[in-house]
């Protein structure tokens, strides 16, 4: 700063250089900008207007203009989980704030960094009731990591350097910047990089290296380990490192829904998803354990089943990076606290320093035994009708483990979660803690424009389909070619297979009448060719390979494919809700028949 | 199940008490007194919080609280190593028959009568709370009109300071 030339009048430092004059919307997207995003998913409205004046024309920063709020924020998720780089959706005040708070749910159960930007209504106008005012700050507080409420322009570049921080840092999780329009409007110097304090936010990285030791020693000495591997290893990118680790060891690996990916399906100590649909040698593993390793996982009831039953002799490793987790559902004998891809190379290092690993042959004949006796699989269908299983067996394997496969909820998405092999981290995106349906289509969406050189499938309900598939129009304006497999059972598959088992048969609300032998309202067919997708409909088994290399060949825009599936199909296996996993049933009515105590 | 007492040190932020209060309300955690009120720093305030809560829940309640961003450090204070204070206004029924009566309970206590009515009292009462209660129940029989009570508040017993760590950060 300093320079040798004098200056015949003392005046105010320049600002022009260092610190630019911009409005606050500027300085919303100049911040973006600096912040490394390419990529935001939103739709304008009156207090969010001066924000996309300056996003019309940004280099920098494509915006993408979704047909529904709840597209923009499903559109973020996929684009984070595909990518590990945060999300980003833009909304509007009042409903279109409101409009994001599925997608917001969605991503704090699921620890997605997602950044959602808000208009709020001027300043001086909030709390009289004002034209789409909403509090959406209040409205999110509990399912949000943090929010801001900005109501001066100066705050804005700071708010929002903060809340990408919070985001992606720790256990990252979704956060909210809720902007007034006057602080979008007033003009401020532009400062950058902005000063980020924030005193009470220190996430903890670097595990205790006792712990560590401890772990290593439960490891050395184990009969029955399990890694129970959950969604928090994606997150950390931490797949090598497991694998390491795993192979270090020779102790089973489990994925969970969230984790499925994280360890390769290919892999020979890889026996499946565990939890209400698991493979029954995965249940069965972690409930006859004698040692739980729980990486990046947190013991959910669809994991556990009743948790009080839960692997009765297991001892409890666990490694997450939220201390929030560690026994908040099952007491940790070794608690450990980072981040687990470090936790992972120094429990690698620890373990291999006790020298002479456990010999694990019997564990080992045990789960073999199981995997050759309960191997994963379905029965045909009884109606004429597809199979789901199959069809989604074949778009994985005809698409290959670099494909994306992004879930709705329900039935569908265990068959996806089941039958398609996942290699790699980041393959398989779905709603799993908060089951949102509808979260299919956007976010496959997100996913092809975070990665736009991969097949992008969207493998989704008849039910889940018919809640977001307004984004197939942003999809085709914005050349986003994804494919959509829609599993059309012609109903609520889920919640009738439990009216089916749980509630005599009776199909209370559940039938949609989208499929074989109904109405077809709507016509899924004509629905994708209004939107301009090139639509396939597949009712015969000999058709199902055809449509999925057809619709891999087309990339000039999305494919639709209605499956027509039978709706009779059930997810099996299956632990009934709120029992012990020793419970699980392998198809209707037929449990394994082993020893507790062997 | 037994009550703690936990001392949160926060940034003064807009919003904050709701998003302490909110978290307590979701968990299922009951309050059973809060005090708010800034500190000697500028920037920081402090939520005195009794919650009734079992060991476990416990730890969980603390850890769910640290998450919050505005929230900087939880202490707890138990009784034997802090001073733990409550106060309390109470309008108690007292006319010529029964005022000397009452006085005498004020005495008692060390509390002050605060306003005076030929039919009612006002007095003020500062104590833990035992001794808060035990006035109450002293002064019952007499007719209590209305009452109004703070949150309890606590302060670490000895020389140190709970923002000593903070500052130094």
């Amino acid at each position: 700063m300093s320079s040798d030339i004098a200056q015949a009048v003392p005046r105010p430092p320049s600002r022009t250089a260092s610190s630019p004059v911009l409005t606050g919307a500027e300085a919303v997207v100049r911040s973006l900008a600096l912040l490394g995003v390419t990529d935001v998913f939103g739709l304008p409205g009156g207090a969010i207007m001066p924000v996309y004046d300056p996003l019309m024309d940004d280099e920098k920063v494509r915006h993408i203009l979704v047909r529904h709020e709840q597209g923009a924020g499903h559109a973020a998720e996929g684009y984070a989980a595909a990518s590990g780089r945060p999300g980003v959706a833009i909304a509007t005040s009042g409903p279109g704030a409101t409009n994001l708070v599925t997608a917001i749910a969605d991503a704090y159960m699921d620890s997605v960094p997602l950044v959602c930007i808000t208009g709020q209504v001027f300043s001086t106008l909030m709390g009289t009731d004002a034209f789409q005012e909403a509090d959406i700050v209040g409205i999110t507080m509990p399912i949000t990591k943090h929010s801001f409420l900005v109501k001066t322009a100066e705050e804005i570049p700071g708010a929002i350097a903060a809340a990408f921080e919070i985001a992606t840092t720790g256990r990252p999780g979704p956060v909210l910047v809720d902007i007034t329009k006057d602080a979008q409007q007033a003009s401020v110097p532009f400062t950058w990089p902005p000063k980020v304090d924030l005193p009470g936010y220190r996430p903890v990285t670097k595990a205790h290296g006792k712990q560590i030791q401890a772990a290593a020693q439960l490891l050395a000495t184990a009969s029955k380990p399990v890694l129970y591997v959950g969604g928090g290893v994606i997150r950390a990118n931490a797949a090598a490192e497991l694998k390491t680790l795993a192979e270090s060891t020779g102790a089973p690996v489990v994925t969970t829904l969230m984790a499925r990916g994280a360890f390769p399906d290919s892999h020979p100590q890889h026996l499946g998803m565990p939890g209400m649909h698991g493979a029954v040698p995965a249940v069965l593993a972690l409930q006859e354990s004698d040692l739980i390793v729980a990486l990046g996982a947190r013991f959910d009831d669809r994991v556990t089943g009743k948790a009080s039953e839960f692997a009765p002799h297991a001892q409890v490793v666990h490694v997450d990076i939220d201390p929030a987790e560690i026994s908040k559902i099952r007491t940790a004998d070794v608690p450990i606290v980072g981040d687990v891809r470090d936790v992972l190379v120094d429990l690698d290092a620890a373990f291999k320093g006790m020298g002479a690993a456990p010999d694990l042959s019997e564990w080992w004949a045990y789960l073999d035994g199981l995997r050759g006796e309960f191997p994963l699989g379905y029965a045909p269908t009884t109606d004429g009708l597809l199979a789901p299983q199959q069809v989604i067996q074949r778009i994985g394997e005809l698409t290959g483990p670099e494909g994306v496969y992004v879930a709705g909820v329900g039935q569908h998405q265990m068959w996806a979660a089941q039958f398609i092999k996942y290699e790699r981290p980041n393959s398989w995106l779905n709603s799993g803690g908060a089951g949102t349906m509808g979260y299919a289509v956007p976010a496959a969406m997100g996913a092809k424009v975070a990665q736009p050189e991969r097949v992008v499938w969207a493998i989704d309900g008849d039910g889940c389909f018919q809640m977001t598939n307004q984004e197939l129009a942003t999809c085709v304006i914005n050349d986003i070619p994804i494919k959509v497999a829609i599993i059309n059972n012609s109903s609520l598959g889920m919640v009738r297979q439990w009216q089916t088992l749980f509630f005599n048969g009776r199909h209370s609300n559940t039938d949609l009448n989208t499929g074989h032998g109904t109405a077809r309202i709507p016509d899924f067919l004509k629905l994708a060719e209004a939107y301009g997708c090139l639509a396939i409909r597949v009712e015969k088994p000999e058709e199902i390979d055809d449509a999925i290399k057809l619709a891999l060949e087309t990339n000039d825009r999305p494919v639709v494919i209605d499956f027509v599936v039978s709706a009779d199909a059930m997810v099996w296996p299956m632990v009934p809700q709120g029992v012990s996993n020793s419970y699980i049933q392998y198809a209707r009515d037929h449990s394994p028949a082993f020893d507790e105590e062997a | 199940m037994t009550s703690h007492v936990l001392s949160l040190l926060v940034e003064d932020k807009p919003g904050l008490l709701t998003r302490v209060a909110g978290l307590f309300a979701r968990r299922g955690f009951n309050i059973e007194s809060l005090a708010v009120g800034v500190t000697e720093v500028p920037g920081l305030s402090r939520i005195t919080v009794v919650v009734d809560v079992d060991e476990l829940p416990l730890e969980q309640v603390t850890k769910q609280l640290n998450k919050l961003v505005n929230v900087i450090k939880i202490v707890e204070l138990d009784a034997a190593s802090s001073v733990q204070r409550q106060h309390m206004l109470i309008k108690v029924r007292a006319d010529n028959q029964t005022r000397s009566n009452v006085l005498e309970v004020v005495n008692l206590f060390r509390a002050q009568i605060v306003d005076y009515a030929p039919d009612a009292l006002v007095i003020e009462v500062t104590g833990d709370t035992g001794k808060v209660e035990a006035f109450l129940r002293a002064l019952e029989p007499f007719g209590v009109k209305e009452l109004a009570q703070s949150g309890l508040l606590a302060i670490g017993r000895g020389g140190k300071s709970i923002t000593e760590r903070v500052l130094r950060g």
